[in-house]
């Protein structure tokens, strides 16, 4: 029986993770799916993991094994149960590292060895009943099942447990005179507290009359309380000697196969957690069937997920679009009206593949998608003072760079090239790159204001941004497939904005 | 006394002010005159935003700062000495007791010493520096120091602040309140030092509390803090007028700090500086399409004079080392400039230079140029091409339209807008639609529109259909397509230079670039057709000239002469005007 090691990655096959995001990240705004991936997980450092796309279809597939395992909603708790106890004993772990006090430290480690002690007997509870396919967690609850029942940890819950009820059963007094402190034991003394408020119930006129301050618990004592706590240890020496005997034996209790799971695991749960509001407004996710070197490639209902994940905060709408590619055809030329969805479009292109090699459900149902090798963007930027070049040839540089470094398993987005020159250069400049990404054989998705650029060979495919038919103004955000017909409707805007002849001399005038 | 508020800051800045500072590079403009001074940044800031609207106060402006450029070294004394005033005004905290009027009584008066000492060395100033000044602000300024900072009343002040040191305790007067105990207790005098106390002593009325009596203590301080209330609320609202009179000081004299500090980084450069003129309006009246040719407008200098010798981009000659190129531009009269030509050619920083000089010469500064004529414009905007816009809902076209929506919310008769690749978020056919409306609105309202555009369709018919006397530059180039910087005057060119940029970027040419569709170079340059470029500068050779290479110093001839050799092409734009006046 090979060992339980990761749920990320089959035994022995551990990928090399990026040390920083791709290049292309912020322009497809896939920074803003991470950064939202990772807010409140900063300890678990996902990102890395969120960088890396797989190589490998088999890596893919063990992934979405995991992912149809934790899709029985029963797995998904019990594992959100563990991660949750499991970040109780991080949280006591911490002052145990900590603090001056020896004392304290080690009751913040017993304090930690209990909460562990609970945890991972109830996941072994939970997992138990449940049917399981994933090589990964079928693995995991292997290594679970022996831990818990092994003698080592038999010990040391049977050790925490005695300590704990020891120390819960130690009582002392304090007397502070003037400037005095005295430690002595507890002698059953009355409570005047109690005494004075039954005094004086009879005057109370309703039950919310309670002055109380309630003070902040506080991790640390100060100086007067770590004295009286040093005397109070003389005064009951056994159970601080077992406790200093639990902290020498259990310094390390923690198995560490079972601590990797709880920070692996996040990459799973981050995105599910992510992804669990959008599928209640009704988008669609699926697990795409991903092959190396193919380019056949098809999605329904797929959509921008950074974009999805702030419209669900607002409430707004997200519109999903279709694509194929089929035979020949390697390039989705997206033309149409501004506004009218063709970057989101692009953007979507680019997450999808990113996402899929990540092992994760992607945007959108019945998908099937390249593996790719390394997606590449290239998205205007504004002209820059300092570079002292003007955009276009800035731009060139820069898509020069990613034919140079591209392959037929790259998928490229190229959105709104040669926006900063003339029709007659973009479409010169178009026509060639276009034609050199279709020799080099990769995907891409080619957002652009030249129709000419739909139609340029049998690699490429047009699809259009569309408008309502009603109030041409309006944007629908659905990209189809369909001919280019150079429609922008930039004059309804206009209008709508007042900026037409009329409009703005009577503005002016005013 | 009050410092004349030459500066309104009241005012509020105009709306487009984060746009305009923005694409005018504001930033490394201001970072220039500040040099790491907060007041002097923000105040330069204001002022070349808001700009003046009066020919007088420019004037006034401009002899200030005239004084200032003479006396730099009494004018940034002048500013430290206020500063440092204020500083060391600081420096004496508050006791802690805030509401103990005693406390507050004691801390006045250290105050008022600290800036007492200051108001003297400022009286030393003026004294010292006043016959160097000519300027009616700084004139006024010293005068006012003189007559009210003068000996007596700084003798005056001294002798106060000693007195309320109390170190011989305090005198107080006093009435009967309700109840007969004392009240609206108040600090008096004595007459005679030590007499008073002497008689009282006599009369044998003293008594001491004793040491250990702490409640007779309080009680005692209780009567002390009654008695100096109204002195110390007095003194300490002195206190508050003295350093707003320093703030007033420093606040006035940061915007002139700020430019003498671009002053001194601009000519340890070599880069030119000329004191504008300003004359009459910044733009042609509302509704003339009449186009006076090139004699008329000299005519009429009032008519939207703009003329520029050695124009250029300040803030780039800030950022980088060699010397920047400049331009000649002659537009008086012209309501509509548009700028076509190469990428990368120098047609940003154009318009960027003529709106900076713009700001500048309206707020009473230098300007960046050999020599600047202009008029006061209503307003200044800017609609520059953005990067796209981070809202991902927003299209750019959307975004780009809103904001030429907001500028025709505020825009005025009168005012300049300087547009830079507006509308080339949609395509070229549409883009030049759009923009064809807003020009021709826009001119036709008394706008004087500056417009860089790639938008062939939109140059093509501006040139053949002009709404109003309009002048057309091109970014120039070589024969071998080297880029120079420059300007000239031409018909805008179907084709920019991408085929170009590919070949530099990729090595070979771009197929499907018909060889020898590269448009000759913008007419003033041409080696074969010796002729002059916009303002009459004889054409420099038709090398190109590299940002990094300072200009050919040629020797300047005034605008208001005829180029030694016009010839019909150079003078396209005066054709043009003429055939649409005829």
């Amino acid at each position: 029986m090979e060992a339980f090691e990761s749920i990320l990655h089959p035994p022995g096959a551990a990928p090399k993770l990026a040390t920083e995001a791709p290049a292309w990240f912020a322009d497809l705004h896939m920074d803003r799916v991470v950064a939202s991936l990772t807010d409140g997980r900063e300890e678990f450092e996902l990102a890395p993991l969120l960088h890396t796309p797989l190589r490998d279809v088999d890596a893919v597939a063990w992934r979405q094994d995991v992912v149809r395992d934790l899709a029985d909603r029963r797995v998904l708790e019990a594992v959100r149960e563990l991660c949750a106890e499991l970040g109780l004993v991080r949280r006591r772990l911490a002052p145990a590292e900590r603090l001056p006090h020896p004392i304290q430290r080690q009751r913040w480690l017993l304090a930690a060895a209990e909460a562990w002690c609970a945890a991972v007997p109830a996941f072994d509870d939970r997992l138990a009943g449940l049917e399981l396919r994933s090589e990964a967690l079928i693995g995991l609850r292997r290594h679970v099942s022996s831990y818990t029942s092994s003698d080592s940890f038999a010990a040391l819950a049977r050790e925490t447990a005695d300590v704990v009820a020891g120390l819960d059963a130690v009582r002392y007094a304090v007397r502070v005179s003037g400037a005095r402190v005295t430690v002595g034991p507890f002698q059953d003394e009355p409570d005047v507290g109690e005494e004075v408020r039954a005094t004086f119930e009879r005057f109370r006129r309703t039950v919310a009359d309670r002055r109380r301050v309630t003070f902040p618990s506080r991790v640390q004592a100060d100086h007067v309380e770590t004295q009286i706590l040093d005397r109070v240890a003389q005064l009951a020496p056994e159970p601080f000697a077992a406790l200093a005997r639990h902290s020498e034996r259990h310094r390390e209790f923690r198995d560490a196969p079972i601590v990797r799971f709880d920070r692996e695991v996040q990459f799973y749960l981050a995105y599910l957690e992510h992804i669990e509001p959008l599928e209640e407004q009704g988008l669609r996710f699926s697990l795409p069937r991903v092959a190396a070197g193919s380019t056949q490639e098809r999605a329904s209902q797929t959509f921008d997920l950074a974009l999805a994940g702030r419209l669900a905060a607002t409430g707004g709408t997200v519109v999903v679009n279709d694509f194929q590619l089929r035979g020949t055809e390697r390039i989705l030329v997206v033309s149409g009206p501004n506004n009218g969805g063709k970057t989101t479009f692009a953007r979507a292109f680019g997450q999808l593949h990113h996402l899929a090699a990540l092992g994760l459900p992607v945007p959108g149902t019945d998908v099937r998608l390249l593996l790719a090798d390394r997606v590449h963007a290239h998205f205007e930027r504004e002209e820059e003072l300092r570079t002292l070049r003007g955009g276009f040839e800035d731009e060139l540089h820069r898509i020069h760079e990613i034919l140079e470094a591209a392959g037929p398993d790259s998928v490229l987005i190229m959105n709104e090239s040669f926006g900063s020159t003339t029709l007659h250069d973009a479409l010169l400049v178009g026509s060639e790159i276009v034609r050199r990404i279709s020799e080099l054989g990769a995907l891409c998705v080619f957002v652009t204001f030249v129709d000419e650029l739909a139609s340029l060979n049998e690699h490429t495919v047009s699809m259009m941004s569309t408008v309502d038919p009603d109030d041409p103004a309006r944007r629908t955000f659905r990209v189809v497939r369909r001919p280019a017909d150079g429609l922008a409707h930039a004059a309804a805007v206009a209008r709508r904005h007042r900026l037409t002849y009329e409009a703005l001399r009577e503005r002016i005038a005013r | 006394m009050h410092v004349a508020r030459d500066l309104d800051l009241e005012r509020e800045l105009p709306p487009g002010r984060e746009e305009t500072t923005a694409d005018l590079e504001l930033d490394t403009l201001l970072d220039a005159m500040a040099v790491g001074d907060g007041l002097v940044r923000e105040i330069c800031r204001r002022e070349l935003l808001l700009g003046l609207h009066d020919l007088a106060d420019v004037a006034h402006r401009q002899r200030a700062l005239g004084d200032c450029r003479a006396n730099p070294s009494v004018v940034r004394d002048l500013y430290a000495l206020a500063g440092e005033a204020l500083v060391d005004e600081r420096r004496i905290w508050a006791t802690l007791q805030r509401d103990s009027p005693r406390a507050m009584l004691g801390t006045a008066v250290r105050k008022l010493e600290v800036l007492a000492g200051y108001l003297r060395r400022l009286r030393d100033a003026a004294d010292e520096h006043a016959d160097a000044f000519s300027s009616p602000a700084f004139t006024r300024l010293f005068a006012q120091i003189a007559r009210e900072l003068d000996d007596g009343y700084l003798a005056r002040v001294d002798h106060h602040l000693r007195e309320l040191r109390l170190s011989d305790g305090m005198l107080l007067g006093a009435r009967l309140g309700p109840g007969a105990a004392g009240t609206a207790y108040s600090l008096r005098r004595a007459h005679a030092r030590g007499l008073l106390a002497r008689l009282l002593d006599r009369r044998g009325l003293s008594f001491t509390i004793p040491e250990r009596d702490e409640s007779g203590f309080r009680a005692l301080a209780e009567i002390e803090d009654r008695g100096v209330s109204d002195v110390a609320a007095a003194l300490t609202e002195s206190v508050d007028h003295v350093h707003a009179f320093f703030v007033a000081l420093r606040t006035e004299l940061a915007f002139y700090v700020g430019c003498l500090a671009l002053d001194e980084r601009l000519a340890a450069k070599g880069e030119p500086t000329c004191i504008p003129t300003l004359s009459g309006s910044g733009a042609p009246p509302a509704g003339d399409r009449r186009g006076p040719d090139a004699a008329s407008a000299g005519d009429r200098p009032d008519a939207a004079p703009l003329v520029a010798r050695g124009l250029y981009d300040v803030c780039l000659a800030l950022t980088i080392e060699p010397r920047v190129v400049a331009n000649d531009l002659n537009a008086d009269g012209r309501a509509l400039i548009v700028v076509t030509g190469a990428n990368q050619g120098g047609k940003s920083t154009f318009l960027r230079s003529v709106g900076v000089a713009q700001l500048m010469a309206q707020c009473g500064m230098f300007a960046p140029a050999r020599s600047l004529r202009t008029g006061l414009c209503s307003g200044l905007h800017t609609h520059f091409r953005r990067e796209e816009d981070a809202d991902m809902e927003g299209g750019r076209l959307d975004e780009e339209l809103g904001r030429m929506s907001r500028i025709a919310d505020r825009i005025r008769a009168g005012a300049m807008l300087l547009c830079n690749e507006s509308f080339a978020s949609t395509n070229e056919r549409e883009g030049s639609e759009i923009a064809r409306q807003v020009v021709r609105a826009m001119v036709e309202s008394g706008v004087r529109v500056i417009l860089v555009t790639h938008l062939f369709d939109l140059a093509h018919e501006l040139w053949e259909r002009p709404p109003a006397p309009a002048l057309f530059l091109r970014a120039e180039r070589t024969r071998d397509g080297g880029r120079t910087y420059r300007l000239g005057e031409g018909e805008p060119l179907p084709t920019s230079h991408g085929a170009d940029s590919f070949q530099r970027v990729f090595g070979r040419p771009l197929p499907g670039a018909r060889p020898g569709a590269a448009p000759p170079p913008a007419t003033g340059l041409t080696a074969t057709q010796p002729t002059a470029s916009a303002a009459g500068e004889p054409a420099p050779a038709s090398e190109p000239i590299p940002a990094s290479e300072p200009i050919p110093a040629s020797e300047p001839i005034p605008a208001s002469e005829p180029a030694p050799q016009p010839c019909a092409s150079a003078c396209a734009g005066d054709t043009r005007a003429a055939r649409q006046a005829g």
